[in-house]
């Protein structure tokens, strides 16, 4: 009796819609055996992580908090990722992104009027593109690989902004603490459906929807698949690889540093030594959880930001190491990968010899 | 094929072997009610087929007829899901490979699997399961190469060797292990017919010593010429079993398609020569990557109304040379003109704007994403051409799938349901589909780069007459082929590529085989370098 992977002729639509829902029983059932092991009763564990955050109105608007910016950030690299291109720098992207939108509020602090949020915003969204397109730039140039060049620039990122807030950015009326001024209320992005959430929720919520009709109706999202799947056909069709490369990642640069600039200048309200909780990293499980596709990825950030509140919530109620919410992720990236599998391969049981080695061979 | 050599030297082997009584000889092997099945799919339904010592056993069929499910299940890739095979009368289960080889079931294959960067005797000894001494294995690479007709240097680099030798190092690879039976699928298809002549020696040399030959290919005329026995299959069927030589090719080629083949008519009129569509003057390029060729200089002129045919073996700057027409690589202005505009800056969607259209050699994965509908295929190539695909940057899936259905139509692309992925059509559907993608636009150039390569008879045919025919309406047709029987049908000219020199279009009525193949084995290059 094997195991046998059989190739199917067609992906299974069934597959691309399951195989999430699989990788996420998996992690629960993972986390599960975590708790028991770690001397835990795996039940109240479990309904700890990931139910109980839903049933409390200020659990639930923390979760959509948390959802928000792994949703916008997770949009742009599924660009990336469709179109065959590894940007793994999103967390630097987001605070580089922080960094420009604030520079208003922090150099101008008297710049008080309707123009300033805008400006933050749209400030906020080139600062990312163009930390992005330096990765972007070293590939179509140089051929370098974009994995470690956008991966060393988060911490190049990190510590820009760790010398800013310690630095020549630092609040000062504030008693010498490496923290910026506290933001205008011109430059704070203001609380939507009665405090509810920040109107970083439904600008994240457009931005998603618009990117879904642009993948799947615009030549512009054919462009993005055909590259993605197929370079060579992609070239055959006349499409550039190195305009889509800079087009992606200023694209994704763009929306983590949107991102990064609406959570300071919402949640945070003022520049501190660390703005995320390594968003721009959980944004890639989220990408592929959500099957890079935007409408997806919404339902996959709320999945991602639960292991946020729920990590808190088990440390809090049952004496778990925070951590187990960063082990749960990578256990839920880890599955969801292998899941994706199914989708172009069908399991087989069986009892007979063959040999899978040079069956694709011939 | 240019036959001269094989039957001039050779004719003792002809007589006295393919006289025979079949029913006189020792049985190697003797498969019995083989059945293998693939989801709704019978891809081999009760195939009864005996293979006898020093035979050349021809196996013949469309593609998708079940030649390859059942040379697997000899080779121990696939396992019968009924049926049995006796080998020298003894029931066996070959179970992999290795005990395929073990056995004495060598396999050579149409896709050769070596390592470019690794030389021959490494090559061959990654495959053998106890190479010794690399020393003493180059001596026996040297031997048993030599002793057969195919000799082989065991220290060249594998990237520098023509793909005739590297078939060598495959069937020597088999060799090696001193087979009873090898299985050689779609063999020539790689070769000049001189080095085909040669292979065809060595294979009688086979046979003569009692080593039996499972013969896969879609040449009849080689068929009759070599083989001694020959098998049918149709849709996973034997229909036929049969003596090739007492056969004609038209015999053969309707037993496999069921139905006779219409054949390939360029038509009586002469064809009406028009104005000079695409122009290639000084074409010169380097070679992008170590295992790529150089073009060198290549000048031709392509006019409405004629087929031209560019004859070559593999790896000779086909590849090289349609990727500067359709634009895929760019060469300097002057070096491609299409109707009279230089256009060698400019990228493929601008040419196909000028009613170019492109059909390249691969069909999965250049000329189709392998995992998209056949729909979103014709967007591929189509999205720049005012098909009314695309209007305001969004694409219209409605335009797109009636064209799917017109192409699907006239082409015959035969499908499972309606608009699958692309990877889901057998060869020869899918290039009627790539084809006819083209066609559908009536393009006033076209270039096709093997158009029928891996394509079964009926499918072929369809083609070729549909690149006649679109000629004959007035537009210009180059067509990139390593088959000389589809060129000698369609071609009004042919040029022949050897090493990114091409030779200057000679009319094909004052062309022959051999010369053709003169030209290929580096006539051409000489003629290049003098002009």
């Amino acid at each position: 009796m094997r195991i046998e992977l059989v190739k199917r002729k067609e992906h299974s639509q069934t597959m691309a819609l399951l195989s999430p829902v699989i990788a996420v029983a998996l992690t629960a059932l993972s986390a599960a055996i975590l708790f028991s092991i770690t001397g835990h009763n795996p039940f109240v564990g479990l309904y700890k992580f990931f139910i109980e955050p839903l049933t409390q109105q200020w659990s639930l608007e923390a979760t959509i908090d948390k959802a928000t910016p792994l949703i916008l950030i997770g949009c742009g690299l599924a660009i990336c990722y469709l179109s065959n291109n590894w940007n793994i720098g999103a967390e630097g992207q987001f605070v580089v992104g922080a960094l420009f939108g604030c520079a208003l509020p922090i150099l101008y602090p008297d710049f008080e009027n309707v123009a300033t949020l805008p400006l933050m915003l749209l400030f906020g969204a080139i600062g990312g593109a163009l930390w992005a397109l330096i990765p972007a730039l070293l590939k179509t140039r140089f051929n370098t690989n974009e994995i470690l060049t956008s991966l060393m620039l988060v911490y190049v990122a990190g510590l820009l902004l760790d010398y800013l807030v310690r630095g020549p950015w630092r609040d000062p009326d504030g008693y010498n603490f490496p923290e910026s001024r506290i933001f205008s209320d011109a430059a704070t992005l203001p609380e939507v459906f009665g405090g509810a959430m920040s109107l970083s929720a439904p600008i994240t919520i457009v931005v998603a929807v618009i990117l879904a009709i642009v993948l799947a109706k615009t030549l512009k999202g054919f462009e993005i698949r055909v590259m993605g799947e197929s370079p060579r056909a992609g070239s055959f069709a006349g499409f550039s690889a190195k305009r889509l490369t800079l087009f992606s990642f200023a694209l994704a640069g763009a929306l983590a540093g949107l991102a990064g600039t609406m959570e300071v200048s919402g949640a945070l309200n003022q520049l501190l030594p660390s703005i995320s909780p390594g968003y721009g990293f959980t944004a890639i499980i989220v990408a592929f959880l959500g099957r890079l596709n935007p409408i997806g990825i919404i339902i996959a950030g709320f999945v991602l930001a639960l292991s946020y509140i729920g990590g808190e919530g088990v440390q809090s109620a049952m004496g778990v190491s925070n951590e187990i919410a960063s082990v749960i992720q990578g256990l839920l990236l880890f599955f969801v990968l292998a899941c994706d599998t199914l989708i172009l391969y069908r399991i087989r049981f069986t009892s007979r010899r063959i040999a899978d080695g040079e069956a694709s061979h011939v | 094929m240019g036959d001269s050599v094989a039957e001039t030297t050779l004719p003792e082997v002809d007589e006295t072997v393919q006289r025979q009584d079949r029913s006189e000889k020792e049985t190697l092997l003797n498969a019995k009610g083989l059945t293998k099945r693939f989801g709704d799919i019978l891809a081999n339904d009760n195939v009864d087929l005996v293979i006898n010592k020093g035979e050349i056993h021809a196996l013949l069929g469309e593609n998708g007829a079940g030649k390859s499910t059942l040379v697997k299940m000899f080779y121990g890739s696939l396992e019968p899901d009924a049926g049995e095979i006796f080998w020298q009368n003894q029931k066996v289960t070959i179970g992999n490979p290795a005990s395929a080889r073990e056995l004495g079931i060598g396999m050579v294959f149409q896709h050769f699997s070596l390592f470019e960067a690794l030389n021959v005797v490494e090559n061959i000894a990654l495959a053998l399961p106890n190479p010794g001494k690399m020393s003493d294995l180059a001596k026996r690479i040297e031997t048993v190469s030599r002793d057969y007709g195919l000799p082989l240097n065991p220290d060249d680099i594998v990237a520098d060797l023509p793909v005739g030798i590297r078939q060598r190092i495959e069937i020597v690879r088999c060799l090696l292990q001193e087979p009873q039976l090898i299985i050689m699928d779609e063999p020539t298809s790689v070769l000049t017919p001189q080095e085909a002549d040669q292979l065809f020696l060595t294979l009688q040399r086979l046979a003569a010593e009692g080593c039996a030959v499972l013969y896969i290919s879609h040449r009849l005329e080689e068929v009759k010429r070599i083989c001694h026995h020959a098998t049918i299959l149709r849709h996973g069927e034997v229909v036929r079993e049969c003596d090739p030589t007492l056969e004609t090719a038209a015999s053969l080629a309707s037993m496999m398609v069921g139905a006779d083949v219409a054949s390939v008519s360029a038509g009586d009129t002469k064809p009406d020569i028009g104005e000079t569509r695409l122009a290639l003057q000084g074409l010169s390029a380097g070679a992008a990557t170590p295992f790529a060729t150089a073009l060198n200089d290549i000048s031709l002129e392509l006019k409405a109304g004629e087929v031209v045919a560019i004859a070559g073996v593999a790896g000779n700057g086909q590849g090289e040379l349609f990727d500067a027409i359709s634009g895929e690589m760019r060469v300097a202005p002057q070096m491609v003109q299409l109707d009279g505009k230089p256009c060698g800056s400019k990228n493929i969607t601008w040419r196909r704007k000028q009613n170019a259209a492109f059909v390249p050699e691969e069909r999965l994965g250049h000329g189709a994403v392998p995992g998209m509908k056949l729909s979103d295929n014709i967007v591929l190539t189509r999205h720049g051409t005012g098909d009314r695909l695309v209007g305001g940057g969004f694409v219209s899936n409605v335009e797109a799938g009636a064209l799917e259905k017109r192409i699907k139509q006239a082409f015959d692309v035969r499908m499972s349901h309606d608009d699958p992925e692309a990877r889901s059509l057998s060869g020869g559907n899918l290039q009627k589909f790539v084809v006819g993608r083209e066609l559908d636009r009536k393009p006033g150039v076209l270039i096709v780069n093997q158009p029928t390569w891996g394509v079964d008879a009926g499918a072929a045919a369809l083609i070729r007459q549909a690149l006649i025919d679109l000629a004959r309406s007035g537009s210009a047709v180059l067509v990139i082929s390593q088959d000389l029987d589809e060129i000698f049908e369609i071609a009004d000219r042919i040029a022949v590529i050897s090493r990114g020199y091409l030779s200057d279009p000679e009319p094909a009525a004052a062309m022959t085989r051999e010369r053709v193949g003169l030209l290929m084995a580096g006539g051409a290059e000489a003629q290049g370098e003098v002009a």
